[in-house]
């Protein structure tokens, strides 16, 4: 009998969750901020199934209430994506040692 | 157009560059190189996605607007909001996220052709339960995180709205959503789909309502959670890689974040869950007996003079300096204090502020060199060998009441040592209570000196003194 593809979907789904457990003990609590928005950023790479909805549109009818959705969600996501890159890039910037004093 | 497989490896690819983002985040200097890595990975995930569509019609040349507009509005969002705010910033992108998994999971309900999902009215089993898991914890991140929102924000109070009945409403809700998606599977009813989301909506809004502002760093780490989770239930009924990894990546650093909040403030998740800390209820008898106790009060002129004739001095922070914006005046002030060959240290307890890590922001946005940061556990024991305690709006965390009172509310919480300095500066506006709604100790003891004022003014007059 042949294996679900679901099945290995799971199994990447519970190794990650084991990888991010690892990995974000491993975060230093003087970043959990950072940490927390750039979570936000990387977790709207849902954007990837907002743009197959609104690509879903053919030529005739580019808005219907799919893709529409879809363009909302883009929307929402983009937002979501550069804003938490950009303020992620911004706090880190501050972190700085004792020698980079001037 | 790209081939499925290839455009499969790519998702991992990307999956593995958010993984890295993470990890940079171990330490200060690799953090910025991390956050590039994630950067890649969103890059990648999103051309692959054009790609694998290979769709180049007009709708690609409103996908881009739409991106564009969004970024932009999320650029100019990232530029302009001062680090005070980020508790509301994340609590805010939480519902973006929320709400965008709600939209693609609707999108796909609608239009599941264009997922390879099956036919409206006859979607595969496996993926109408995925998205409807999907959408259902996405609108209770969306709902919840709006209020998480309002409540950081002062709009709505930060008092916690309870009800009698509340935790049987919510279960029935709760399994209310469970019994439609069950039915949902069996008639494909476009109605009972738009029904879960409604019902899931009212659960975000009822389950964040009745906590209270104390535990807003639990709260805000639990919706980053729950984002996380709802990401994952979508990127099962895409079948996407990536999306799966991030999904988990995101949900269980929430609830790790979660876990660190709930045990520095010694409460059990379910009990910050249920709700109702933070109310102020009885305050006002116990205060009248306490106000006649006697408190030594001074003024920046006296705090100047102890601090200059110390070694070492100890700055905690808590959220009151965020509120008064006295990061920079604080800065200035040690500035001072270190040209006189005086040893400044800050002493930062987890759940100081609205969020994990509110305080070491503002520490450097204030240009603190994170190296003269400590964590609660790293510096509690220097509080013995140290002459004063500088306490700026802070003040639970420093209640040495949770070490010798079983009966206080907040008995057995990890706190600050403060008491245990030479002497210890309190700058307060008032006597009043703190969030969890009890007496500090520390206001009466003998070593301590009250600085009754704003924070940042305070700050600058006891700067002015130390000339």
């Amino acid at each position: 009998m042949e294996i679900d593809p679901f099945i290995f979907r799971l199994s990447i789904f519970i190794l990650s969750i084991f990888i991010g457990y690892y990995v974000v003990w491993s975060v230093t609590p003087s970043l959990h901020t950072p940490l927390m928005s750039v979570t936000n950023a990387i977790s709207s790479v849902i954007i990837v199934g907002a743009i197959i909805a609104a690509l879903a549109g053919n030529s005739e009818s580019i808005f219907n209430t799919s893709s529409i959705f879809g363009f909302i969600a883009i929307i929402l996501a983009a937002i979501n994506i550069f804003g938490g890159f950009l303020v992620t890039q911004r706090m880190l910037q501050m972190y700085k040692k004792k020698k980079d004093k001037k | 157009m790209i081939s499925a497989n290839l455009a499969a490896i790519f998702y991992l690819v990307s999956g593995i560059l958010f993984i890295l983002a993470l990890r940079g985040l171990s330490s200060p200097d690799t953090s910025r190189q991390g956050n590039y890595f994630g950067i890649a990975g969103m890059i990648i995930a999103i051309v692959v996605t054009f790609l694998s569509i290979g769709n180049f019609s007009t709708s690609l040349v409103y996908v881009i607007i739409f991106l564009v507009i969004g970024g932009a509005i999320g650029a100019f969002i990232a530029f302009k909001i001062p680090m005070t705010a980020m508790p509301e910033l994340v609590a805010g992108f939480h519902s973006l996220v929320g709400l965008a998994a709600v939209f693609v999971a609707i999108a796909a309900f609608l239009n599941p052709a264009a997922f390879n999902l099956g036919n409206v009215g006859d979607i595969k089993l496996a993926s109408l339960i995925e998205m409807s898991i999907g959408a259902a914890v996405g609108a209770i991140t969306f709902s919840g995180s709006i209020i998480a929102f309002l409540k950081l924000r002062g709009v709505m109070s930060g008092a916690p709205i309870t009800f009698s009945g509340q935790h049987i409403l919510n279960l029935i809700l709760g399994i209310g959503i469970f019994v439609l998606i069950f039915y949902l599977c069996k008639t494909q009813s476009t109605n009972i789909f738009w029904t879960v989301i409604i019902i899931s909506f009212l659960v975000g809004v009822l389950l964040i309502i009745p906590i209270g502002g104390a535990d807003m760093p639990v709260v805000i780490s639990m919706l980053n959670s729950y984002s996380g989770w709802a990401a994952a239930g979508i990127g099962f009924t895409l079948e996407n890689t990536a999306l799966i990894i991030t999904g988990a990546l995101v949900g269980s650093s929430g609830a790790i974040l979660s876990y660190i909040m709930c045990k520095a403030m010694n409460r059990s998740f379910v009990s910050v869950i249920l709700g109702g800390f933070g109310a102020d209820n009885s305050t006002d008898n116990k205060k009248e007996k306490k106000d006649q106790k006697p408190v030594k009060s001074g003024n920046a002129e006296d705090a100047a003079f102890l601090m200059k004739n110390a070694s070492s001095v100890i700055i905690v922070p808590g959220y009151g300096m965020a509120v008064a914006q006295a990061q920079h005046a604080l800065r200035e002030m040690v500035d001072k204090l270190k040209k006189n060959d005086i040893k400044v240290t800050y002493a930062i307890h987890p759940v100081a502020g609205r969020m994990p890590g509110h305080m070491n922001v503002l520490l450097a946005e204030a240009n603190v060199p994170y190296d003269e940061v400590f964590e609660l556990e790293d510096i509690n024991n220097d509080f013995a060998n140290s002459d004063v305690a500088f306490v700026i709006g802070a003040n639970d965390v420093t209640n040495p009441v949770a070490k010798t009172d079983p009966k206080s509310p907040i008995f057995g919480m990890p706190v600050l040592d403060v008491e245990k300095c030479k002497s210890v500066l309190f700058v307060k506006r008032s006597l009043s209570p703190g969030y969890a709604g009890i007496d500090n100790e520390l206001f009466y003891k003998d070593n301590t000196l009250m600085l009754f004022a704003d924070a940042k003014k305070m700050t600058e007059d006891i700067v002015k003194n130390l000339d």
